[in-house]
């Protein structure tokens, strides 16, 4: 089992939904984030005063998917939010320890299916 | 008792007040003639005329903030500077423009009934009589109708248009657009010859708005994910439903010196007709709005219910002082169903992208209210009869002319004027400012600093 950590452009977060749904994969989380990286951020001027390093609003989305998931989900972000610029986002996998659903009380594998 | 004290106290109160009398007009003692009491009476009605009229010109202003509140509520967060800059500056430009070449167009001598040709630059008052000084309150009175005029085309291009364009519009709605339209019917125009009856601008101001902004909207096209590759129609809810009611309910109360304030005369006692009318007009368009979609989508809509109080009160704008308060009920009926089968024609058949429904409320309501005043206009309130009462074809026939002038000179010099800033300075962001939100990039500011919003549409 694999935790999927995207951060993403927000106005790609429909996109991504929808590559999601065509690989079949229909369980994420979305939280909004913020962050920069290569961009490093972007300034606004108030009153005429310049503010620097405002951070970028991301999308961060977790999906917890069974190994055999893994490539596609990946790939199916990537196709999603690529826009070939700067600033499209990362994704990290992480090993993932357990996984409980409430209701049913099933762990590991059936319960991330 | 009682009373000798009371008189003792006046005429405390009174003696010193007439000694400075006396001393500042030096003639209080002699005695009135006719023609004294003719020209005090002259003068306090001309106080009364210019008083009555500055304060619904404070009103009407006041409409301003409410079209702000309106528009900001029904776009997204991302874009709210931006719209918020958008109307400070269509009425702060509006004046500018208005008052250096817009009012001489509208009043000015008239040039074939088509176009003023004097009073520029309010070159006409004349501060030294009341009748002058009159004439200067007239201008602040009218150029907040011409901001209102202008300032219902922001809503309906929010969210994409580049702000540059939208000032280089505001203008020339306000110097040329809108005044031509304020001449025919206002201005001692063919249309006001002929005898169209739009007594505080269902025409003159809303339906130039509306007409306007269904040719901007069509200039600029729809947002970014409004509609999908196949045919498929996205919501692309407002932000702020709270702010969006403040500005129904501001608009609503603004509305009262829109209409009553339109008699130009506090003399005049219609007033009290016409501020009831409106507020009948009103209430009807915002429960029947509320039915209408309440049965056609399961459930009463806030937005759209909103819009329905809107549609009511452009409804009854036109004939609000020649129809009695049933025919108003009646007008606002029509005014609340036609907003909702209009908002769903202009989203869903002619794919024109409105955020906030201005061409629907603004510019069909508008022709309605026109019309409804050739068909329920009663000659013991105007002095005119539509057809309902006896008077026959005549007089809607005149504002049916009037609805089809106004839509022509209005849409076409509207989409000349955009075709023509689309080639000097384009007309829309690019596609990356629009996602981000035009805050951002176009005014370099965040709306919510502080705050988390989504900016996923």
């Amino acid at each position: 089992m694999k935790l999927i950590i995207a951060y993403v452009k927000p106005e790609k977060l429909t996109d991504v939904k929808k590559s999601l749904f065509d690989a079949e994969v229909y369980k994420m989380s979305v939280t909004n984030a913020l962050g920069c990286g290569q961009q490093k951020g972007y300034s606004t001027t108030y009153r005429g005063v310049v503010t620097e390093v405002n951070l970028h609003k991301k999308v961060r989305l977790e999906i917890a998917v069974n190994d055999g998931f893994v490539d596609s989900t990946i790939e199916a972000i990537i196709r999603g939010a690529s826009t070939g610029q700067i600033g499209d986002g990362k994704i990290f996998v992480v090993d993932l320890g357990e996984c409980v659903r409430i209701r049913t009380k099933e762990r590991g594998s059936f319960a991330i299916g | 008792m009682k009373f000798r004290k009371i008189a003792m106290r006046s005429i405390m109160f009174a003696a010193p007040l007439l000694a400075v009398c006396a001393t500042a007009f030096g003639d209080v003692e002699a005695a009135p003639t006719v023609q004294s009491n003719a020209e005090q009476i002259a003068a306090s009605q001309t106080s009364i005329n210019t008083v009555w009229m500055l304060v619904c010109a404070f009103l009407v202003f006041f409409m301003q903030p409410g079209f702000a509140m309106l528009e900001v509520g029904f776009t997204r967060a991302k874009n709210a500077a931006n719209i918020l800059m958008k109307n400070l500056m269509d009425f702060s430009i509006g004046s500018l423009a208005y008052w250096a070449i817009g009012f001489g167009i509208m009043f000015g001598t008239s040039r074939g009934g088509l176009f003023g040709t004097s009073g520029f630059f309010l070159s006409d008052g004349d501060p030294s009589t009341g009748d002058g000084m009159w004439k200067i309150a007239f201008w602040l009175f009218q150029v907040v109708f011409a901001a209102t005029a202008a300032t219902i085309v922001s809503g309906a291009m929010a969210e994409r248009t580049k702000f540059k364009s939208y000032i280089f519009y505001c203008v020339f709605i306000c110097a040329l657009i809108y005044p031509v339209v304020g001449h025919w019917v206002w201005g001692g125009g063919w249309l006001s010859k002929l005898g169209m009856i739009d007594f505080a601008g269902s025409a003159v101001v809303h339906s130039v708005g509306g007409w306007c902004a269904l040719a901007g909207a069509i200039a600029v096209g729809p947002r970014l994910g409004k509609y999908g590759p196949n045919g498929k129609i996205n919501a692309i809810p407002g932000h702020n439903i709270p702010l969006a009611a403040l500005g129904v309910f501001i608009l609503w109360f603004g509305w009262f010196g829109f209409n009553a304030g339109s008699t130009t005369s506090g003399m005049n006692l219609s007033i009290g007709v016409i501020a009831v009318t409106t507020n009948l007009a009103a209430a009807t368009g915002a429960v029947v709005a509320m039915i209408t979609v309440w049965i056609w989508h399961g459930k009463p809509d806030t937005s759209m219910t909103l819009n329905g109080a809107l549609a009511g009160l452009v409804g009854i704008t036109a004939p609000c002082a020649n129809v009695s308060p049933s025919s108003a009920v009646i007008i606002g009926a029509v005014a609340g169903v036609l907003v909702v089968l209009a908002v769903e024609f202009v989203d869903r058949i002619l794919k024109i992208d409105d955020p906030v429904g201005a061409i629907s409320v603004h510019g069909i309501c508008g022709a309605w209210g026109t019309l409804a005043a050739g068909l329920f206009a009663q000659s013991k309130y105007g002095g005119v009869d539509g057809l309902f009462f006896g008077g026959g074809f005549s007089q809607l026939g005149v504002q049916a002319l009037g609805v089809v002038s106004v839509f022509a000179w209005s849409f076409i010099s509207a989409s000349v004027l955009f075709a023509v800033i689309k080639i000097v300075v384009g007309l829309r962001v690019s596609p990356e400012e629009e996602l981000r939100g035009l805050d951002i990039e176009e005014h370099g500011i965040e709306s919510y600093s502080g705050f988390q919003i989504f900016t996923t549409q």
